[in-house]
């Protein structure tokens, strides 16, 4: 079973892609993490592109398709999601008829500098893939002042937040399961 | 209509199994749409067996949610999503009557309809006509049902609100059957 981290924030020292790989990290064995690297090659959704795939694209889909689930982490640009985000998901859930992320369980989990953790990028990202017809684990985890929040191993500090991670990481498995037996 | 030599049960109904006649008989869904028009769609495949004896009736019908038609492969991909009908974790509608009662040419079915994991008592109103001996001397009852259902009872949650006010999709969806149905 595979699991694909995405971290909506590009930058080295991301705080979610810190957050993506604590929750990478409390998996149980027997389920591969793997953090997708290629968000930022993506370029802007463009129907035209459609007929001519760009690599990227195809890459990114593949990614999808490959893993049984998909764990975003992301943090919060104008109170909302990070634009190379929405677009990358934009492009999965091309044709919608047909989209990679049908069914597909996910869950959004999210990190931010400031006092809210990333809420309201968190709603709009599950709304944005709920849309695109995947299976979104209705939780949230909202890591507040993230630049306090990891100790030195990575992992977080906070004891409530590892709890809500887990529990998370729990519904996402069991999601994943379901699809494997039926 | 030709005479048939069906008996009828204590409660008025003719005795016997009657079976789907699938390509004479259809299922479908109508709901408000944009609080304007009516949209309709229906479901290709469903089976339903009425069962009479003196003393008992049951009616059992199970629709393949998957063979959900609408006009557009777009619309009809988010109404097969876990928004909607789920159909990955839920290909199957199913009811089971609780109680069938005649009233003249009226029909008045109550019992469990499940959608998705959510099962609900619901009453269903229509008529009955026949039996009646068709070509090949083969023996029919047509019946027609209706009921409405809130959708979101049924975990079917989905929908937009409107610029000013109201939402995209009602609620409230009425559900038809019409069974042709024939004695074995």
């Amino acid at each position: 079973m595979e699991i694909l981290g995405v971290a909506g924030s590009l930058r080295r020292g991301s705080y979610n892609r810190m957050l993506l790989r604590a929750a990478g990290a409390s998996l149980p064995p027997g389920v591969r993490f793997t953090e997708y690297d290629g968000l930022k090659a993506i370029p802007a959704f463009d129907e035209d592109d459609e007929a001519s795939l760009p690599l990227s694209v195809s890459r990114w889909r593949a990614a999808i398709a490959g893993a049984g689930g998909i764990l975003f982490a992301t943090p919060e640009y104008n109170s909302s999601v990070p634009g190379h985000l929405k677009n990358a998901i934009d492009w999965a859930s091309r044709p919608f008829s047909a989209t990679v992320l049908r069914n597909k369980p996910v869950a959004v989990i999210g990190a931010s500098t400031g006092m809210f953790g990333a809420v309201w990028s968190q709603a709009e990202t599950r709304k944005a893939l709920a849309a695109a017809g995947a299976r979104v684990i209705d939780r949230e985890l909202a890591v507040p002042f993230a630049h306090e929040a990891f100790d030195e191993a990575g992992s977080l500090r906070d004891g409530d937040l590892t709890l809500e991670l887990d529990n998370i990481l729990v519904e996402l498995l069991d999601a994943i399961k379901q699809r494997v037996v039926a | 209509m030709s005479v048939t030599d069906v008996a009828l049960s204590s409660t008025g109904l003719p005795v016997g199994t009657w079976k789907l006649d699938p390509t004479h008989s259809s299922a479908s869904f109508a709901v408000k749409h944009m609080g304007v028009s009516t949209f309709r769609g229906r479901f290709e495949q469903f089976d339903a067996t009425l069962t009479i004896d003196e003393d008992s009736a049951q009616l059992a019908g199970t629709v393949e949610a998957s063979s959900l038609v609408v006009k557009d492969e777009n619309l009809q991909a988010h109404l097969g999503s876990p928004e909607f009908f789920d159909l990955e974790r839920y290909p199957q509608i199913t009811f089971q009557s609780d109680s069938i009662r005649r009233e003249g040419d009226e029909l008045i079915i109550d019992g469990p309809l499940t959608i998705k994991d959510h099962t609900h008592p619901v009453e269903s109103r229509g008529t009955i006509a026949g039996p009646a001996v068709t070509l090949g001397d083969v023996t029919k009852l047509g019946i027609t049902l209706e009921t409405v259902v809130d959708r979101t009872e049924y975990g079917l949650n989905w929908n937009a609100p409107l610029p000013r006010g109201g939402f995209a999709v009602a609620n409230d969806v009425k559900l038809t059957v019409e069974l042709e149905l024939v004695l074995s």
